[in-house]
């Protein structure tokens, strides 16, 4: 165990395409690489954040990782085993070690079900409690930790706000004590006064709660910076650069993490007149076609006529900051 | 341009009416649902007629003041009186006893075949909606060929091919309905399964089994129980048909179809034998249809904030 | 600097069955010629419904009860709303971009009759005049292959894609006064800047005003020159965007400004949330709808009447009892 310790988990060379049919008889004419090779950690007790525009393969890298998907490549490494060798009464199991959160409140609670079955649905499913009253304790405990009256656990989703419903989806995912969650978008569905209240309950979380890891999945990039430890950018199926979330700021390599960081505007208009705004040109090229070599080149400022031709692997630049750029 | 306006101001509208702010609806559902259902004419109509005909099937006996099977010749074909108040047919059997006994006969097929229609119907549409790809090919193409026979004469193929009598009528219209059933329930799986609840089961390691039956078949319930109340009145009105033709309910048992058929030939000189069955069966399916349409408008979450 | 748009204490409210729904109470603010301003509230704070109030597109059970929009030496309001003169204002003087770029096109349409239908409506052009102008547009607001792209309907467009063209559309008739309501919420990043950077020039080259409605501060403290915070259907503090951020006054905005995750910020902040939920707008107290949340709330601020906006200097105003 104690070798192990280290990385809680591990994604190597993950590849998931999707297949494109066409036709009566289903006809396989082309791939979607939602994700094409792409591999990092988390450790225990860390957070990190996976940010990127939508359709760049970040929420498919969560699922593949709960194999919600099926991969067709690489290894989910999570606690020293490789999840994707698996039987799937394995995987059911390991789901109680492995939670997700999702993005809108208001699809990932069944309205039919009232919070307390919602919240003790895990506990159910893995058989976690032995007695009706052991339940029962469990679940106000779980009310509580996440900063709801227990008695409101006869109420129906619908009764709830959408920042009262993330917390009862938080409780969900607490209740098997799992030792990596999932976060996919968690607060981008809800007003600004009440994201900063679930950003605050989850990293509270982290530190009561011991050895809890989060893979955070966001596309505001001030929110995942300020929540993760390490930050890694994801563009068209593939990381562009991870490193720690200061660095980032400060010494981003990769073009595209500039123009992302730059399109982001801060609350400061004295800050926000110093600051330099890249305009990226153009969109994002479909997935079904990328472009060949390095998947930015079309939008990049700095491409050079190699950029088409080879694409670029992640590399360390120095300790902690990897990134995949030619130019760099 | 002025439609996309209005649809857009109207999603604004909705969102702010809908209560899409972070405070909780104030206008709980259940209240609506009494507001929508309870307060319409036709639909206290429907219900009231629903509770008497529950009210004189099982009180039949007590209710028919003569013995609707046995006829006296005597008393043959006698216009309405007050010992007959709806007169008498040829075999001088009472209408009025016979058409209270008629009501047991209708809710009973009328129940029995929904809850088997219906039972199966969804597991099968649940099925081929959950799993998909070959499942769903084998059952869905098989409710299509099913559904290719004009449904009262497939029952009247199936009638006549098993013969007749109340549990031959219940199985034929049973397998006809079950494709309707299945088809609704499997396109209700296909958008129910899409919700992020049902992938959230998922991840939590929850076995089909749990998801199909805990979480997509309770949210499919409502639009359910409205075919369900609507298939009712169609269900009546079919077994009087089939009735009528003969190859229902067998004599002496009382039904509402094939009384209308026996009094048939003397629909000039005693029409009430064919009108009061009729106007019966008028009034059930009318009720029934009344009471569909009052929970689909009181359970459709479409119509929330129009109604 | 004139003042191009004059809004004084308009009110909208919505009759529902739990109650009046005051969704915009007793708003005031102006916008002067080739001036952008940001109004910045959460979901359901009447941003939006003051908008659409002033261009007169509130339908049953909503109705305009108060107040004055003035417009060119008009109130608009003295209109009906499907009046001719009022439809000549909206897409004409007055136009409006949505949040929703899927759902704002009429998808049986192509974009080139979507765009010379506005046009010939409201300009007059002929057929061909009209569809050269919307080729001139379209080109105008970065759509590469001009020409042909007029004939495509709007499923060939990608989301950034088709808000290029709700911005060409709103343009068309040379507008005075351009607004977006949460134009780029629903778009990525990297969009959002590409589209606000479009917006941004086009109205200076038409010499038009802009009002961004948003949420995000970000957006307004990059792009605009005067803000007005909303809460609850009150506009609670208003100023030069340098004023409101350097020196906020309203314990709303401040409470804004210090919940919100900031991309410069350095490891370890702590974000401070605003405690409690937006308030039920059904049948509101008249006392301040913040003062259950407030951090510096005073006994006053429950039981008497909300204040109203009080001049603090610079131009800044403020809806909060003085300390």
């Amino acid at each position: 165990m104690n070798n192990l310790s280290e990385n809680i988990l591990s994604v190597e060379n993950l590849k998931m395409y999707f297949p494109v049919t066409r036709g009566l008889l289903r006809k396989k004419v082309a791939d979607v690489k939602a994700v094409d090779d792409v591999s990092f950690h988390i450790q225990r007790d860390e957070t990190l954040g996976l940010v990127g525009e939508s359709g760049c393969g970040k929420t498919t890298v969560g699922r593949c990782i709960m194999r919600l998907y099926e991969p067709n490549e690489g290894k989910v490494i999570f606690e020293g085993d490789d999840i994707l060798t698996y039987s799937p009464a394995q995987v059911r199991g390991a789901r109680s070690q492995i939670a997700m959160i999702f993005q809108d409140p208001y699809s990932s609670l069944d309205p039919r079900q009232n919070a307390g079955n919602i919240v003790g649905e895990p506990l159910k499913i893995h058989r976690m409690v032995k007695t009706p009253a052991e339940y029962k304790d469990r679940l106000e405990e779980l009310f509580a930790i996440v900063g709801l009256d227990p008695g409101m656990k006869n109420r129906f989703p619908h009764e709830f706000s959408g920042g009262q419903r993330q917390r009862i989806g938080i409780a969900r995912a607490l209740a098997c004590e799992p030792s990596l969650i999932i976060c996919d978008e968690p607060i981008s569905a809800l007003d600004v006064s009440i994201q900063a209240q679930i950003i605050n309950l989850l990293q509270e979380l982290q530190d009561r709660l011991k050895g809890l890891s989060y893979l955070f999945i966001a596309h505001d990039l001030s929110v995942v910076r300020h929540i993760s430890d390490r930050v890694a950018v994801m563009y068209l199926g593939r990381i562009m650069e991870i490193t720690d979330s200061q660095t980032l700021y400060k010494n981003p390599l990769h073009p595209y993490t500039k123009a992302l960081l730059s399109a982001v505007p801060i609350a400061d208009p004295a800050v926000e007149k110093n600051r330099e705004h890249i305009i990226l040109q153009g969109e994002v090229p479909s997935p079904m076609n990328p472009p060949e070599g390095c998947a930015f080149h079309p939008r990049c400022p700095m491409a050079a006529p190699e950029c088409k031709k080879i694409t670029p692997e992640l590399r360390s630049i120095d300790n902690k900051h990897e990134v995949a750029c030619l130019r760099v | 341009m002025t439609d996309t306006i209005t649809d857009t101001m109207k999603k604004t509208e909705n969102k702010i009416l809908s209560g899409e702010s972070e405070a909780p609806p104030v206008v709980s559902e259940w209240r609506r649902f009494r507001r929508v259902f309870f307060q319409r004419k036709l639909v206290m109509f429907g219900l009231i007629v629903f509770v008497i005909l529950i009210f004189t099937a099982v009180f039949a006996p007590l209710l028919a003041p003569h013995d609707p099977y046995r006829g006296d010749l005597a008393n043959s074909l006698v216009p309405p009186n007050s010992d007959f108040l709806l007169g008498t047919d040829i075999q001088g059997r009472d209408t009025l006893s016979r058409l209270i006994y008629g009501t047991r006969t209708a809710l009973l097929v009328g129940f029995v075949t929904v809850a088997i229609a219906a039972t199966i119907g969804n597991v099968l549409g649940l099925m081929a909606g959950f799993f998909g790809k070959a499942v769903a090919m084998i059952i869905m193409r098989i409710m299509d060929t099913v559904m290719c026979f004009p449904f009262l004469i497939f029952a009247l193929v199936l009638a006549a091919v098993l013969g007749g009598g109340i549990q031959n009528v219940i199985i034929a219209l049973s397998i006809s309905l079950i494709p309707g059933f299945a088809r609704v329930m499997n396109g209700l799986t296909l958008s129910i399964k899409e919700n992020d609840y049902i992938l959230a089961e998922r991840s939590m390691g929850a076995s089909n089994f749990r998801i199909m039956f805990k979480h997509i078949l309770p949210n499919a319930m409502p639009t359910m129980i409205v075919l369900i109340t609507l298939q009712l009145g169609t269900l009546i009105l079919a077994e009087a048909a089939l009735s009528f033709l003969g190859i229902g309910i067998q004599p002496p048992g009382a039904a509402w179809g094939s009384m209308i058929n026996d009094g048939y030939r003397f629909l000039l000189t005693n029409p009430i034998l064919s009108f009061a069955p009729g106007l019966a069966i008028m009034i059930v399916v009318f009720a029934f249809n009344m009471i569909g349409d009052g929970l689909r408008d009181a359970l459709d979450p479409r119509l929330r904030g129009l109604l | 600097m004139s003042v191009l748009l004059d809004v004084k204490n308009l009110t909208t409210q919505f009759n529902t069955e739990a109650g009046i729904v005051k969704a915009v109470n007793d708003v005031s603010f102006q916008l002067n010629e080739q001036e952008i301003i940001g109004l910045v509230g959460e979901s359901g704070c009447g941003k939006s419904v003051s908008q659409l109030s002033v261009m007169q597109l509130i339908s049953a059970p909503g109705k305009i009860t108060n107040g004055e929009v003035n417009f060119e030496g008009r109130n608009l309001l003295d209109y009906e709303s499907n009046s001719d003169e009022m439809r000549a204002i909206r897409g004409g003087k007055i136009a409006m971009i949505f949040q929703e770029p899927m759902t704002s096109l009429n998808p049986t349409l192509t974009i080139g009759r979507q765009l010379t239908e506005m046009l010939e409506l409201h300009l007059n052009m002929t057929k061909e005049a009209a569809r050269e102008r919307a080729v001139e547009l379209l080109k105008q607001v970065g759509i590469s292959g001009a020409e042909s792209r007029l004939d495509d309907y709007p499923h060939n467009f990608s989301g950034g894609m088709r808000q290029r063209v709700m911005i060409a559309i709103g343009l068309s008739c040379n507008p005075r006064i351009l607004i977006a309501d949460e134009p780029t919420t629903a778009l990525d990043v990297t969009t959002q800047a590409q589209l606000l950077e479009l917006m941004k020039d086009m109205v200076s080259k038409y010499n038009a005003s802009l009002v961004i409605v948003t949420h995000n501060l970000g957006v307004v403290a990059r792009y605009a020159h005067r803000i007005y915070i909303m809460y609850a259907g009150n506009i609670v503090e208003s100023g030069t965007t340098e004023e409101i951020f350097a020196n906020p006054q309203h314990p709303y905005t401040k409470g804004l400004l210090k919940c919100i995750p900031r991309l410069d910020e350095e490891k370890g902040r702590k974000l401070v949330p605003i405690e409690g939920l937006p308030p039920n707008l059904i049948n509101m107290k008249s006392s301040c709808a913040f003062a259950p949340r407030c951090s510096e709330r005073l006994e006053r601020c429950l039981t008497e009447a909300a204040p109203p906006l009080r001049d603090i200097g610079n131009g800044h105003y403020v809806g909060c009892f003085e300390k």
